[in-house]
């Protein structure tokens, strides 16, 4: 939902008034909201991080030209809407991305489930590095047993060329 | 199917029952899908919206994906039928006051629902009454994995599945679970307990999601991280929190209860006394004072009105249930009046005395 007084940033403030019996909604974007004189106490949402960080981020002079060539959308309109436009544009984008992913979501690698449907490649190079990844943490932490069932898996899986 | 039959059911999440059910209100799962080989909902042309919405349409279809699924094209709802969804929490708020070609697909039972072009392509929901996140997650799992055996998700095996936010990419997982705090309100403890939540790195937010305020001392607590935590992680992190939550609560209404009797009971006849009398009544009245007396009945302290009816009362006196029952659009003002006549006969019928 856009904000219906400058209808450009999002509506982040929803506001329901009552006048004589009357019941008036307002969608407005911060900026609007604190121009119009509503002082709201709110906790800091996500999408509100979000803005103020791609706000502070803006002066990027590369950054800002950029456009993706699959969907067309600009550095500026996603800075103004904060929606991408397509898949491509967390590659696109990745350099103002990155940042923005560290600090909203503290984390820049998934975690989660993935779909079956991936190609095996896809698969197999995540279970590689999740391999790897635990293979370095026994290391660490000299579980040395531990270490040599993981890099002897490793070896299996990689097959006689080494290509993971 | 008529929209109108479903006022006569409960809904899985009104049930009043499940573990917690006198402060945790309901459950509800999110995952944001979004089909491969499409751009995002805001750079898409309505050919390609009706594309997406005929992919899904037929998936549901093919894939028996709901026991008894209903199917609404939204862009030829009436604004009440698409009120009265949100009201009832099988569609958002953004879904319902969206333009354009988008649908909604649940079952009828009400315990999941896929929105269509949302601010995804998929946003599929599962609920539950009372806390039940494993449950609902097992059944929000399932409706994925066979969705996905039909349709090509957008995924990277950096950032997971690709989403239009960059606050939903990853999981896509949004679990919600909607408390009733009355007690910490009273007691002006609640912006402590939203200061433990955020260092938790949850979000607390109103009755009918972001943005919206906290009407009838309802808040939904959820997780905001959805990259570099698998599923279960995000789960436990909810499950870990909810319950010292539910604890504050029920101390608070023992303190109530212990120190300032008089006042609480005040307070939970006074609201009996006005929900049964009162000629005219706002939603914003009916809310919070239908809050009061869900806690009274949860305490122990109002008999003879069970939670289910509580529960049913807050969601049908909304604007949407209300002009569904006439039939009619309603002016504010008539709203008002209906709203007053309903419950105070719904409560003479549950308690003639």
């Amino acid at each position: 939902m856009l904000c219906e007084r400058c209808k450009k940033n999002v509506a982040t403030v929803h506001l329901t008034e009552i006048n004589k019996g009357e019941k008036t909604e307002k969608h407005l974007c911060e900026q609007c909201s604190r121009e119009e004189g509503y002082t709201i106490k709110s906790h800091a949402s996500l999408q509100e991080l979000l803005s103020a960080f791609i706000s502070a981020h803006t002066d990027v002079a590369e950054l800002a030209g950029k456009s993706c060539s699959d969907c067309g959308l600009t550095y500026a309109e996603f800075r103004n809407e904060g929606r991408l436009g397509c898949p491509n544009d967390y590659e696109v984008f990745r350099e103002a991305l990155d940042p923005l992913l560290e600090r909203v979501q503290g984390s820049l690698e998934h975690g989660g489930k993935c779909p079956s449907r991936v190609e095996e490649s896809q698969r197999r190079q995540r279970d590689m590095m999740s391999l790897r990844r635990q293979l370095r943490e026994a290391v660490e932490k000299e579980k040395y047993e531990e270490a040599a069932r993981l890099r002897d898996l490793i070896k299996d899986k990689e097959g006689p060329d080494g290509i993971a | 199917m008529e929209l109108r039959d479903l006022m006569s059911s409960q809904g899985e999440w009104l049930r009043g029952e499940g573990p917690h059910s006198g402060v945790v209100i309901s459950t509800r799962i999110r995952l944001a899908r979004n089909i491969a080989g499409y751009p995002f909902l805001r750079r898409m042309n309505a050919e390609q919206r009706q594309e997406i919405e005929g992919e899904v349409r037929q998936a549901v279809d093919d894939l028996a994906l709901f026991k008894s699924a209903c199917y609404l094209q939204l862009d030829r709802a009436s604004a009440i039928d698409r009120q009265f969804l949100m009201e009832r929490r099988l569609i958002s708020r953004e879904l319902a006051a969206a333009e354009g070609e988008r649908a909604v697909a649940f079952d009828r039972d009400e315990t999941a629902s896929v929105m269509v072009n949302e601010e995804d392509h998929l946003r599929l929901q599962t609920m539950r009454s009372g806390l039940g996140l494993e449950e609902a997650w097992r059944q929000a799992n399932e409706i994925d994995d066979r969705l996905e055996s039909r349709l090509s998700f957008a995924f990277s095996s950096r950032l997971g599945y690709l989403t239009a936010c960059p606050t939903n990419v990853g999981t896509g997982l949004r679990v919600s679970v909607m408390l009733h705090l009355p007690a910490l309100v009273i007691t002006r403890q609640i912006e402590k307990v939203f200061q433990a939540i955020a260092r938790m790195r949850l979000a607390v937010r109103g009755l009918y999601g972001e943005g919206t305020q906290a009407l009838g001392d309802f808040y939904q607590i959820s997780n905001q991280q959805t990259l570099g935590k698998s599923e279960a992680e995000i789960l436990e992190t909810v499950n870990l929190t909810v319950p010292r939550i539910i604890e504050y609560e029920e101390k608070a209404r023992e303190a109530l209860a212990r120190e300032s009797e008089l006042f609480l009971e005040d307070r939970l006849w006074r609201a009996v006394g006005i929900l049964r009398h009162a000629r005219q009544m706002s939603s914003e009245e009916a809310l919070s004072l239908l809050s009061a007396v869900r806690m009274g009945v949860n305490m122990g302290r109002v008999r003879g009105i069970d939670v289910p009816t509580i529960n049913r009362l807050f969601v049908c006196s909304q604007p949407g249930h209300l002009q569904m029952r006439h039939g009619e659009e309603l002016s504010a003002e008539q709203r008002d009046r209906a709203r007053a006549e309903y419950i105070s006969d719904a409560l003479r019928q549950a308690n003639p005395n």
